[in-house]
């Protein structure tokens, strides 16, 4: 299912353990990494963001992440920034400075793919969400949103999440498969991931979470 | 709640603030529910030791809160920057007579309007009131702070404003958070001259009120809140709250002081540190508050002809504003524009019980005169059938001035929901009683304060610290203040919907008409057997697409005549069954029934 484009674009292949760095890392400078993850209220954003700074604080890094609640909940558009570094001041990613996109859904990712840097990385869930308004013969949801993304990210990386989470056995363990593609972005030790996420989801069910988180990350 | 202390945690800023509160020995906390402030209430009531408690509104959050420091106990109001407008009677006299126990008003501003109606800069207050204010710039100053306020309310004998911003109060950022102080009960002490606001006690109160204003100048020279970060003497930069944090990301280098109490001002330090550089900025959101005072003063200084009065500052805006006077390079235009994607406006959910009473009332052709909450939501495409939205409660007022006027040839009616009632609703309906208008008030009773996240209120029968209590029956209150008609009805049954707002039109005086569903996602969310359509009685003649279900999609199938045939997603489904209501060829059945039909066939 991935597909890659880019320049240091492997995605396809399984990571090597020690060495899965596809994207960058927030390195020792004091330049913070930008994550910018977008999806439609409901989807579980903000959850993600917060598991993913999480793990950056566990880590050692400074972390801030920031996001809108209250309207945006009912079904609207949802982003959530989250910074990473050795410091980091503004809770906001400047505009068109996202190292990393992880879009939930795939008109999203391109409703802020302008926000991607030069060279950064675009990973996209495939599933579309088409919004009551596309009712209104006004407006089109963007079919070739996918194609759209590959001329525009520098590096584009799509994988089926839902569609993997099935087979998993439950499609609400989407947004972890969607965090196991976000973490080979990072360059943060795979155990610090396992601990995090088997601490905040659900009980009962943090060996499901554990085996997307697994899913997520090889393809 | 007892392991989280002496920890590096992430919290929000509302998350801090209440940790914050607990670890200062807080012992009572009231609120109304509103956003960017709620989870404040929702973190503290979870902690050992604390009395939390939603009130009706914020004027009667605050007055509580009065009662709990006049009793002698530590106590934290919170609300959101328009919920202090509704507590400003009490504040502007609290402010006068002074606390016992230390008094925090937590006010959570919204710049750019995220989940607001208006954008009003609340450091005004502070300034209204003559009360001191501290800013935080992240969790571990909204955390910090807290205490520091409850110290300054003690010792000067005030209540303190702690004012944050939707980027402090929903940003998480590293906390440590210390253990926990138990600050006893003072208990209340008989003072008239200080407590009973009279005029001829209220004038020397004004007057101690004064003298402690000059105490707090002298306060705000020495405090560390206040501190300077000495870089390059170029440029100085005088800010507070979060737009510290986009300052110091754009220009590290720069020469910064940095406000944490923000009222009064500490001016002469700024003029002393305005001497030793070159050139003084102001970066703050909104109003120019800082720079005034320092103009006032007679420091010059740069600021709202380089940043916007309105919406919220962020690092590009900085940074823009910075450029225009050469300080720094433009901002980065290495990235392309906006893709141009369809907009995704916010909807009632699936199952909501707003959904039918809105489209009877378009379908009516009535003007609705609305107010605060997820309904407000109506207003947007394809419903359109609500037509104003000022602020809590207003709508039974405004309904009743039109219906006074006789400015509209419709039927006129209030749409108000159940929390937004008890806020301030209860009022306006006397007063429509009262002077004997002819309105229609429509109660949208879900049994919850939906729209920020569920929240229990006096008419729910539940209290934000989870045991059972008395809830308001609307019905009833609404009968003995004298309304001519009061009724419920299901809103999940278009035809008795349309029948009792169609009803209610024919009679004169106040009628007051209140929905029995509840939220379909609070306090357990809704999920019934779906309804499917089916597509070959369909004459897609595109009823079930104008109520805004996001259930209900356009497909590619479509009618012998070539009319779209629109498909329902069962997973959202919850078998509310408006659409299968109003169908006029009833080719929407419930998946279970569909088989039997064609058995039947």
């Amino acid at each position: 299912m991935a597909k890659t484009t880019g320049k240091s674009g492997n995605g396809s292949e399984t990571p090597k353990s020690d060495n899965s760095v596809v994207g960058v890392a927030p390195d020792s400078e004091n330049k913070a990494m930008n994550i910018l993850i977008v999806g439609v209220g409901g989807q579980g954003v903000v959850l993600a963001s917060a598991i993913l700074s999480e793990v950056a604080l566990s880590a050692g890094y400074d972390v801030k992440k920031s996001e809108v609640h209250g309207m945006s909940q009912r079904g609207g558009v949802v982003s959530s920034h989250v910074r990473i570094g050795q410091k980091v001041f503004s809770p906001l990613i400047p505009n068109g400075r996202a190292d990393v996109i992880l879009a939930f859904e795939q008109a999203e990712g391109l409703r802020w793919v302008h926000e991607l840097k030069p060279g950064g990385w675009m990973i996209t869930n495939a599933q579309k969400l088409v919004p009551p308004i596309a009712v209104d013969k006004k407006y089109h949801y963007p079919e070739d949103a996918l194609q759209q993304l590959k001329k525009r990210a520098d590096n584009l990386h799509v994988l089926d999440a839902a569609e993997m989470a099935e087979s998993l056995g439950n499609v609400r363990l989407a947004n972890t498969v969607l965090l196991g593609a976000l973490s080979k972005a990072l360059k943060i030790d795979e155990k610090v991931w396992r601990e995090v996420i088997s601490r905040r989801v659900p009980k009962g069910t943090a060996e499901a979470n554990l085996k997307a988180f697994e899913a997520g990350k090889e393809k | 709640m007892e392991t989280l202390q002496n920890q590096r945690l992430l919290l929000s800023g509302n998350e801090a603030i209440a940790h914050g509160a607990k670890a200062a020995g807080v012992r009572f906390a009231s609120a109304y529910p509103g956003t960017p402030s709620t989870e404040i209430l929702e973190t503290i009531a979870k902690f050992p030791g604390i009395h939390a408690q939603w009130s009706p509104n914020e004027k009667v959050a605050f007055e509580v809160g009065i009662g709990a420091s006049l009793g002698g106990a530590r106590t934290i109001v919170c609300m959101k920057h328009v919920g202090v407008n509704v507590a400003a009677d009490p504040l502007m006299t609290f402010a006068y007579t002074g606390v016992k126990g230390g008094f925090v008003l937590v006010s959570a501003d919204d710049p750019e309007m995220h989940s607001s109606q208006n954008e009003q800069d609340n450091r005004t207050y502070a300034k209204f009131a003559k009360i001191p204010m501290l800013e935080p710039s992240d969790s571990q100053e909204c955390y910090d702070f807290v205490e520091e306020a409850l110290t300054i309310s003690e010792r000067f004998d005030t209540p303190v404003l702690l004012r944050c911003t939707t980027r402090i109060s929903h940003s998480l950022t590293p906390v440590n958070v210390r253990s926990w102080k138990d600050v006893p009960v003072k208990g209340f002490e008989v003072d008239i001259a200080k407590y009973v606001m009279m005029p001829n006690w209220a004038k020397p109160r004004h007057q101690a009120v004064l003298k402690r204003l000059e105490a707090l100048k002298d306060f705000t020279e020495e405090t560390p809140l206040n501190r300077i970060e000495w870089g390059s003497k170029k440029i100085g930069i005088v800010t507070s709250g979060v737009s510290y944090q986009h300052a110091k990301e754009v220009m590290p280098e720069a020469s910064y002081f940095k406000l944490g109490f923000s009222y009064p001002m500490p001016l002469k330090k700024i003029k002393e540190f305005a001497s030793k550089v070159e050139r003084i900025i102001v970066v703050e959101e909104l109003e120019p508050f800082i720079e005034e005072a320092l103009k006032v003063e007679g420091i010059a200084c740069e600021g709202k002809k380089l940043f916007p009065i309105f919406g919220e500052l962020n690092p590009t805006l900085v940074q823009k504003g910075l450029s225009e006077i050469g300080l720094v390079p433009e901002p980065s235009t290495d990235t392309a524009a906006p893709i141009q994607v369809l907009p995704r406006p916010p909807v009632l959910c699936p199952g909501c019980g707003h959904r039918s009473v809105f489209y009877a009332l378009r379908r009516m052709g009535a003007h609705v005169l609305g107010d605060i909450g997820c309904y407000t939501l109506a207003a947007l495409p394809p419903l359109e059938s609500l037509h104003a939205c000022i602020c809590m409660g207003a709508s039974i007022g405004m309904a009743t001035g039109i219906a006074q006027v006789e400015g509209s040839k419709r039927p006129v009616f209030a749409v108000i929901g159940d929390s937004t009632f008890v806020h301030s609703g209860i009022t306006p309906l006397i007063d429509a009683i009262y002077n004997k208008a002819n309105v229609t008030i429509l109660i949208l009773d879900n049994g919850i304060t939906a729209m920020t996240g569920g929240q229990q209120h006096p008419a729910t029968g539940r209290t934000l610290q989870g045991s059972d209590t008395i809830a308001v029956d609307f019905v009833a209150l609404a009968k003995a203040l004298g309304a001519n008609h009061v009724e419920t009805f299901d809103p999940y049954d278009f035809n008795a919907t349309w029948d009792t707002l169609k009803g209610a039109v024919k009679r004169s005086g106040v009628n007051v008409l209140v929905t029995t569903r509840p939220c379909a996602l609070f306090p357990k969310k809704i999920k019934g057997e779906p309804y499917q359509i089916v597509a070959a009685d369909c004459n897609g003649c595109g009823v079930c697409l104008k109520i805004g279900c996001p259930a209900i999609a356009r497909s590619d199938a479509v009618t012998a005549k070539g009319l779209a045939i629109p498909v329902i997603d069962e997973s959202p489904c919850t078998g509310c069954k408006l659409c299968a209501d109003i169908c006029p060829v009833d080719c929407i059945l419930l998946r279970s029934d569909i088989g039997k039909e064609r058995v039947e066939a």
